[in-house]
């Protein structure tokens, strides 16, 4: 067998030697331009005027740089790169003013005055002003432009926004008025206290009414269809092979922005990406489970947190589910630890509540919200036990079999067969997994056709809020038939009464996590997701953001 | 031969009207919706949108619509890829695709003539085993084997080639290597069989008799005739590697059209499901007639329904 592997790789060796020898031809000029490509790198590594330019890679290309149609991270990044909102998130998430150089907010929290900068403008020279905020919003939520985030992110935050995408007000109607070029008026539904990290959101980033209309249905389909009033502007634009970005000029804080290009290729294959990365291609590429080991002590070696959590939701119109000590057998038997350790090895957490780690502190002591509350859930296999010994006695039976919904990807199969086992160890407990396409498991999820379901959620917005006001009674994300009353009260008076009162607003937040997880055992928490990179180590100051654009380049520089 | 001709195309276009429906119909059973952020959107907030797109019409009426729009000539829009056009889709990103695709398939079929041919005139001889070798590896092993062998070894440890990405022709050779080894190994094996069979024919020895040196009986008369049974398998074979190919184009990051034939069902890209397969489905068609006009060109004895 060894022998013929070998033979193998020399007959194949020889027949790429013959054919690169006949194609070569009168080409030998480029063949050797080809070749020294990988050196170009290492020379301008060496001299001290490096070179400010960024190679990336993206897994997928670009759906949409549509302001109003973007929903996934991939169009969120290139519009963040290339856009500035009223707002920016800047160190530790915090926003920082971007086109509006302030703002006043109104005592009950309603009405929002953003004053925005003068100096800003467009790549093509026209003014950023008020009106392109007013447009850019009036057109999400405009039931004619099929937007799916305008009505998401607006409805329910800026006055009107529900009534209007629902086709019962006119456009005209919405909470957002430019009183003159430079002040923006935003009247919301009801005080948002996060409503400032919402501005930096691309949902909400402004649009050049005159630029916009005029190029029509071609709006945003090629880099000179597109606008930027940010950091970098499109150059080039070719859908499935890459695009490249190049400083803006005309950026109103042009002057703190350091890297002059950025190339993006989309790359599938995290092999090809490690490929690449290690031919000197690139400047970062990302790792899964398999590359971690070989990977984890190189100094490249870089993990990035993201908020994003994956739990077991329970569907409580099952008849096991519905009890509570059968819930929190649940919640106990898994080894989440040893999970992310040895099938998701790639830097991911052991979820211990609802709230990611790192995703928001208190408003006073700037405590992380995960650890004033810490882990509600542990690992216990004898009190598991001991808990699902009850939970049988009450339901009066000896054994039981429930549905478990899984994803279809090799990482969820592998996680999903780890769960099985370990949820198997309940004595009498048979789990039958049953592995899903993404869109068959969302059908099954809203239809409430499940009994045990991995699922995640990622933030909308930097607010406890974002994670726990889908488990209120008929949330529309609910979907696990779960409903308290006393939950329902703490998440509508944090929205209400609160709404200005950061302090007991946190509180209430803190209160109800506790009800959700630890009480009432509405979910069994599973991990918290990260990505391992291979990160070019002279790259500096990429900042990295929670939502939104993941990856910030304004400040980033090579060194 | 008109006739014929005329005839052919107009059961290509029954043809592509019975896999437009069926596909049509069948890609409405796919669980889910079109929509990028349904995972987020209330059951209400979904509805508005799909409204907006026409898809909480009745079935039988969005197809009517879509077969309207087709015979048009429309495709119509991307749900991904917003406000893009399939045609526009398709068209960007068929171009490597055909490239490669094609490169491989004249790359692979004339050295694994040429292999097919050495086995037959050196039957049973080292050469012979050597090419039979090589026809079994290149037919048996995954084409993405050797994609991964050619990457990290001619592209990082060589550095002859680049390891992956599109641009330049040096970008191609690999991805055009590792899917001409299938072609490749299936006309050495074709070429070989057929041609020992010829070899052995009453003719062939007549010509011999007559003075015909060996090589010009080869080429003459045992090439040509190995040649249909090469074009019937091959003819198919190249529709699927000019048309994209999921795998190989994803390893060598080939801005092709391979990935979308998955992806657009996963999605619920109705317009590009229905693009992708009417493509590949007329692609299929024509090369079917192309081959069938060949064998008459290539054999004699095979007459066209031209009398009838």
């Amino acid at each position: 067998m060894k022998k013929a592997n070998w033979l193998l790789l020399v007959l194949v060796l020889a027949l790429s030697m013959f054919l690169a020898a006949c194609s070569g031809g009168d080409d030998s000029d480029t063949g050797s331009d080809g070749g020294s490509d990988g050196g170009d790198g290492e020379d301008t590594e060496g001299s001290g005027d490096t070179e400010q330019v960024l190679n990336l890679m993206e897994t997928a290309e670009i759906p949409t740089m549509d302001v109003s149609m973007a929903t996934d991270a991939v169009a969120f990044q290139w519009l963040g790169s290339t856009m500035d909102g009223l707002y920016r998130l800047g160190e530790e998430a915090k926003p920082e003013p971007a086109i509006a150089e302030d703002h006043e907010v109104s005592e009950d929290g309603i009405n929002w005055t953003f004053n925005l900068r003068e100096d800003a403008t467009w790549s093509n020279g026209d003014p950023v002003t008020a009106n392109d905020f007013v447009y850019a919003w009036q057109r999400a939520v405009d039931p004619d432009t099929g937007s799916e985030y305008g009505p998401y992110m607006l409805g329910g935050v800026i006055d009107n926004a529900t009534e209007i995408a629902d086709g019962d007000k006119p456009v005209e109607e919405l909470g957002v008025e430019a009183t003159d070029d430079y002040t923006l008026e935003v009247t919301l539904e009801k005080a948002t206290p996060y409503f400032e990290s919402m501005t930096a959101f691309g949902t909400f980033l402004p649009l050049n009414e005159s630029f916009v209309e005029e190029a029509g249905e071609d709006y945003a389909l090629e880099a000179d269809t597109l606008l930027s009033n940010g950091p970098f502007k499109f150059t080039e634009w070719n859908q499935s092979e890459g695009w490249t970005l190049e400083k803006n000029e005309d950026y109103w804080d042009a002057d703190n922005v350091q890297l002059e290009e950025i190339n993006v290729s989309v790359v599938k294959e995290t092999s090809t990406g490690v490929n690449l990365y290690n031919n000197g291609e690139v400047d970062r590429a990302s790792l899964t489970a398999e590359y971690v080991d070989e990977y984890r002590s190189s100094e490249d070696y870089r993990v990035i947190e993201e908020p994003t959590l994956f739990y077991l939701k329970m569907n409580q119109e099952n008849e096991i589910l519905a009890n509570e000590n059968a819930r929190k057998a649940i919640q106990m038997i898994m080894d989440r630890q040893s999970m992310v350790e040895t099938i998701l090895n790639n830097g991911s957490i052991a979820a211990t509540g609802d709230i990611p780690k790192n995703f928001t502190t208190h408003p006073e002591t700037e405590e992380d919200f995960r650890d004033i509350n810490g882990d509600l859930v542990e690992t216990n296999k004898e009190e598991a036990q001991e808990l699902w010994s009850t939970a049988k006695e009450e339901l009066g039976i000896d054994e039981a079999e429930i549905g478990y919904l899984g994803g279809d990807t090799e990482t969820s199969k592998n996680m999903d067969a780890y769960l099985k086992s370990q949820l198997e160890e309940l004595e009498g407990l048979t789990v039958n997994v049953q592995a899903v396409p993404f869109q068959e498991r969302l059908d099954r999820d809203t239809a409430m056709d499940y009994d045990l379901q991995n699922s995640g959620w990622g933030p909308d917005y930097i607010d406890p809020n974002t994670f726990l006001n889908m488990w209120v009674t008929d949330g529309a994300n609910n979907k696990t038939g779960y409903s308290n009353e006393e939950y329902d009260a703490l998440i509508e008076e944090a929205g209400d009464e609160l709404a200005l009162e950061p302090v007991e607003r946190y509180e209430n937040f803190l209160e109800a996590e506790k009800i959700l997880i630890q009480d009432d055992a509405v979910i069994a928490p599973l991990y918290q997701r990260a990505t391992a990179y291979l990160w070019n180590s002279s790259v500096k100051d990429v900042g990295v953001n929670p939502m939104g654009a993941d990856f910030d380049y304004k400040y980033a520089y090579k060194e | 031969m008109a006739r014929y001709i005329t005839q052919r195309l107009v059961y290509m276009v029954i043809t592509m009207f019975l896999i437009a429906t069926f596909t049509f119909f069948l890609m409405k059973f796919l669980p889910g919706t079109p929509l990028s952020a349904a995972d987020r959107l209330s059951e209400e907030q979904q509805a508005v949108v799909l409204a907006k797109y026409g898809l909480d019409d009745p079935v039988p009426v969005q197809y009517f619509n879509y077969m309207v729009n087709l015979v048009q000539g429309d495709l119509g829009i991307s749900f991904q890829f917003d406000n893009r056009e399939v045609t526009t889709i398709i068209l960007d990103r068929i171009g490597p695709s055909l490239q490669i695709g094609l490169q491989a398939m004249i790359i692979g079929t004339l050295l694994g003539m040429l292999l097919g041919l050495v086995s037959a005139i050196y039957h049973n001889g080292f050469l012979d085993y050597g090419s039979t070798f090589t026809a079994v590896i290149g037919q048996s092993v995954p084409s993405f084997v050797f994609a991964g062998i050619f990457q990290y070894f001619v592209g990082v440890k060589l550095g002859w080639f680049p390891v992956a990405l599109w641009g330049t022709w040096e970008h191609t050779v690999m991805p055009t290597l590792s899917l001409a080894i299938f072609p490749l190994a299936i006309a050495a094996r074709f070429m070989r069989t057929e041609m020992l069979e010829v070899m052995g024919s009453d003719y062939i020895t007549t010509a011999r008799a007559k003075g015909v040196n060996k090589f010009g009986v080869v080429f003459k008369h045992g090439v040509r005739n190995a040649l249909i049974p090469l074009i019937t398998v091959l003819g198919p074979l190249a529709v699927g590697l000019m048309t994209g190919t999921l795998v190989i184009e994803s390893i060598f990051a080939v801005p092709g059209i391979g990935d979308q034939f998955v992806k657009s069902i996963n999605t619920n890209d109705f317009p590009i499901i229905m693009g992708t397969t009417l493509f590949f489905a007329f692609f299929f068609i024509i090369i079917v007639l192309v081959i069938d006009l060949l064998y008459g060109i290539i054999d004699p004895r095979i007459r066209l329904a031209e009398g009838e």
